[in-house]
């Protein structure tokens, strides 16, 4: 108990100093630039990082909004970000999203959030979260309907994820799914484990 | 402490992100900004180095657009009616959309392809099929018209098309639908094993361009996407992609995705015309439509075939086999040498290329893996050149530089991926905005590429321009590939959605563009060839005006005698001989469109007057300085009246 809330809170104090870095840097660059000559309305608007970063307050959120307006989902959000994969969570897609809840994270063994956050474990990182999406329009009566039907569902990762049905659940990859959220761009599906991809194990 | 290490670093690699990914392409330094702008600035007066034909999606036309500029030339009508022109309003016109399903006056236009010759561009024609209604359209890049369409019967979303073979001997038409053959009155759920892909090769006359239908394949009851033909070593062979080999009728996004593998398909057309030249393939029952345009009588005709030669798989051993390549490959590309076979498997993360010379080896020592109605499926590690793996998702179509590189495009992930042909190697990843589908490069589908730049067409456009409403025009980026790494310069909208696109050197059509039609070989039977042979004559209620035109009149802009209930034809002939000097007519009431009609040419307009009265008809196109002088009245009489037709200018 006492490793799982030093995780959190070391978590916690990830995002903040990356939110706070970040946005320094950016600032900074801005500043330089503002110091040179008053940036041309190209400059302030476009944004260069990717559809993740385009303001939209009217249409439905996307996957990506979702889950950072949520806090349940915090560190999800520091590994996609880490991973650096906002711009793919943003896209048309369909995706489903088998998104974990910060305590599937704490479920890991000791140290494996933080080392999967250093630099050099990004694509392995990138391949964990990716075991996370299937490009695909799976709302829960189709998981169902999968389900039934015995079919496996293709993951962004390349690998194959089991569906079943038991009672009223639906589960993936052995977890349950506990709540769903429609998307603008595809479905949530809220789960209580981080699913490894079996090579990873 | 050692917690706080890791998030210093994770935070340092964001930081380093928040540069490095705009990096030098569109980001904050000025000086690298500037020097973007001078790469893609073409000054006042000066021309572009590249001609791009891009297709207009949901517009049915091509658009031409000038690279580095991105400025766009002409908009090309092609399966659509064009009001700009009268394109399938006038009565020359009106057969260009004839279908059997009668005038179909849209389509979806998908995949220019320029003519080649030996494997390079030739800039003789651009090919470029319709995908709803199946047809193949050849322009000319001579006049930059639509000479020539063919409808392609058996097909359906007629999406694997209209690729060329490195000779021009073929253009290919595949269909994305597989539909019953000949159509029947049929269950849908009996799809599988019943209905039918076919792949159509229709060939293109050495001189003329004339599109002839040789043979149709009739392949399993699969989805054709891409295709691409063999080059050099590979020469004679052409390569489809399949998705959907599920043989699903329903339901798509999730029952044409069960099969870890779908195919492409390799067939030998060379065996094939071999076969069909010896009297093989049996001559089917069709009706399709065949719409020629003659330059010399500016007019075209619509003549209706009813045969087609079809070719059942198992009647030729030998020239068809399968490729397994995962996960509903999309694009399906063959590097500029021929050797290299590549998948874009548009669900999976990596790309998978095949070996021609592994593929002849598998064939040769049947390396096979079953087969799917009678066709071989080859062994996958027998054919497997490598994969790339980008870490991108999506990948749908790669084209090709002349350094032995290859350019990849990833819908999910937004990007565009440089590798290496060869060692498979990941060389640079450059962010597009947003969600691309398809890139070009300059004869980058040809045994000799321009590797200067790839565009990038993008799907999506979100906040790249100015809000326009709910419907934006699609964007499209431009990169410099010159260098090791990907350089984006320049972003420009295009016009309807460009699933595709070709370019080619200007120097190359340039100097060939037509600029006027010679008035001496105008051939038209209702032209006239000076003013003096006007006139206006009447059979019962048909009324035929012969009409010339130059700066600043109509000859005659005086005629009465025309009655309500007449069907009145403009014949109108630009009497002009002078580079870019075009006149317009336009008919008040006319329930079709304006004429624009060039230097030497005869357009004919159709007129039904309903309301009594005098009616003015005018040029639309500022012509010169009395343009608004370019008018004319037409009286209209009672059904019942006797006025006698006459027709004058200036009282004469």
């Amino acid at each position: 108990m006492k490793f799982k809330r030093i995780a959190m809170k070391s978590t916690k104090l990830i995002t903040l100093l990356i939110a706070f870095l970040s946005l320094n840097a950016c600032k900074n660059s801005t500043s330089e630039k503002a110091a040179s000559s008053p940036p041309s309305p190209t400059e302030t608007q476009h944004p260069v990082n990717g559809q993740a970063s385009v303001t939209d307050n009217v249409s439905d959120p996307n996957a990506l909004q979702v889950a950072k307006s949520l806090d349940d989902f915090k560190t999800l959000v520091v590994a996609i970000e880490a991973a650096d994969l906002e711009n793919t969570l943003v896209n048309a897609g369909p995706l489903t999203v088998f998104a974990p809840v910060n305590a599937a994270f704490n479920k890991l063994p000791e140290g494996k959030v933080s080392s999967l956050l250093e630099p050099e474990n990004t694509s392995k990182l990138a391949v964990i979260l990716k075991n996370h999406v299937a490009p695909a329009n799976y709302p829960l009566q189709q998981l169902a309907k999968e389900a039934k039907k015995g079919r496996k569902l293709y993951m962004a990762s390349g690998n194959y994820l089991d569906v079943v049905q038991k009672e009223d659940d639906i589960y993936v990859g052995g977890t349950k799914i506990i709540k769903t959220v429609q998307v603008s761009n595809g479905w949530i599906h809220v789960i209580n484990d981080v699913l490894i991809p079996t090579e990873e194990e | 402490m050692l917690k706080l290490t890791t998030a210093m670093l994770s935070a340092a690699t964001l930081l380093g992100s928040c540069g490095n990914n705009s990096g030098n392409s569109s980001g904050s330094n000025g000086a690298l900004r500037s020097s973007n702008a001078e790469k893609v600035y073409v000054a006042p007066g000066e021309y572009d180095e590249f001609y791009a034909f891009m297709s207009g999606g949901y517009s049915g036309n091509l658009t031409v657009y000038g690279l580095p500029s991105g400025r766009m030339f002409k908009e090309i009508p092609v399966f659509s009616q064009f009001p700009t022109t009268g394109y399938g309003y006038s009565e020359e016109t009106k057969p260009m959309l004839n279908t059997s399903f009668g005038m179909v006056p849209w389509d979806d236009a998908h995949h220019p392809d320029i003519s080649q010759t030996e494997g390079i561009l030739d800039g003789r024609w651009v090919f470029i099929n319709g995908n709803n209604t199946p047809r193949i359209a050849r322009i000319s890049l001579k006049t930059f018209e639509t000479e020539e369409i063919i409808e392609v019967p058996n097909s359906a979303g007629n999406h694997s098309s209209s690729f060329i073979t490195e000779n021009t001997e073929y253009v290919v038409a595949g269909t994305r639908f597989s539909v019953p053959v000949p159509q029947a009155d049929l269950p849908i759920n009996e799809y599988k094993g019943k209905f039918k892909g076919a792949l159509s090769f229709i060939s293109v006359d050495k001189e003329t361009g004339r599109m002839n239908i040789k043979f149709q394949i009739l392949m399993p009851g699969f989805n054709y996407d891409l295709s691409h033909p063999g080059r050099g070593k590979s020469h004679g062979w052409f390569f489809f992609t399949t998705y959907n080999t599920e043989e699903a009728n329903s339901l798509l996004e999730v029952n044409a995705s069960q099969n870890d593998k779908d195919f492409i398909a390799a067939i030998n057309w060379k065996k094939i015309e071999a076969y069909v030249n010896n009297g093989g393939g049996t001559k089917m029952v069709a009706n399709y439509a065949h719409n020629v345009y003659d330059e010399s009588t500016h007019t075209a005709t619509s003549t209706m075939e009813k045969e087609v030669l079809t070719v059942n798989p198992a009647d030729i051993p030998g020239a068809i086999y399968f490729l397994p390549t995962p996960k509903s490959p999309h694009g399906c590309d063959v590097d500029p040498s021929g050797e290299y076979i590549i998948g874009n498997g548009k669900l999976s993360a990596d790309l998978t290329v095949h070996s021609f010379t592994k593929m002849l080896d598998a064939i040769e020592n049947e390396k096979f893996d079953g087969d799917a109605y009678g066709i071989p499926i080859l062994n996958y590690e027998a054919i497997l050149a490598g994969s790339v793996k980008s870490g991108g998702l999506g990948p749908l179509h790669t084209e090709f530089d002349n350094q032995g590189n290859a350019y990849t495009t990833f819908f999910i992930s937004s990007e565009v991926v440089k590798w290496k042909i060869g060692t498979w190697e990941v060389i640079d990843r450059k962010p597009t905005f947003y969600s691309v589908g398809h890139l070009m490069i300059p004869g980058g589908n040809s045994r000799k590429p321009f590797g200067k730049y790839v565009v990038a067409m993008n799907k999506i456009t979100k906040d790249r321009y100015l809000p326009t409403g709910p419907e934006l025009e699609h964007s499209a980026q431009l990169y410099d590939i010159t260098g090791e790494k990907m350089e984006l310069i320049y972003d420009f909208p295009t016009h309807g959605e460009p699933h595709y696109a070709a370019a080619i050197p200007a120097d190359m059509i340039r100097d060939k563009s037509q600029k006027i039609y010679r008035l001496d070989e105008n051939n038209h039977p209702y032209a006239i060839t000076s003013p003096d042979q006007a006139k206006v004559t009447r059979n019962g209620n048909e009324v035929h005006v012969y009409m010339s035109m130059i700066r600043s009149h109509f000859t005659p802009d005086n005629i009465e005698g025309i009655k309500v209930g007449d069907k009145v034809y403009f014949h109108i002939t630009n009497h002009e001989q002078d580079f870019d000097v075009p006149h317009g007519f336009a008919m008040i009431g006319a329930n079709n469109s304006e004429l624009l009609i060039m230097p030497g040419q005869t357009k004919t307009l159709t007129w039904e007057p309903k309301k009594v009265g005098v009616w003015p008809f005018y040029c639309t196109d500022f012509c010169s300085a009395l343009h608004q002088e370019m008018q004319g009245y037409i009286r209209v009489s009672p059904k019942s009246s006797s006025l006698d037709l006459t027709w004058t200018l200036d009282d004469e």
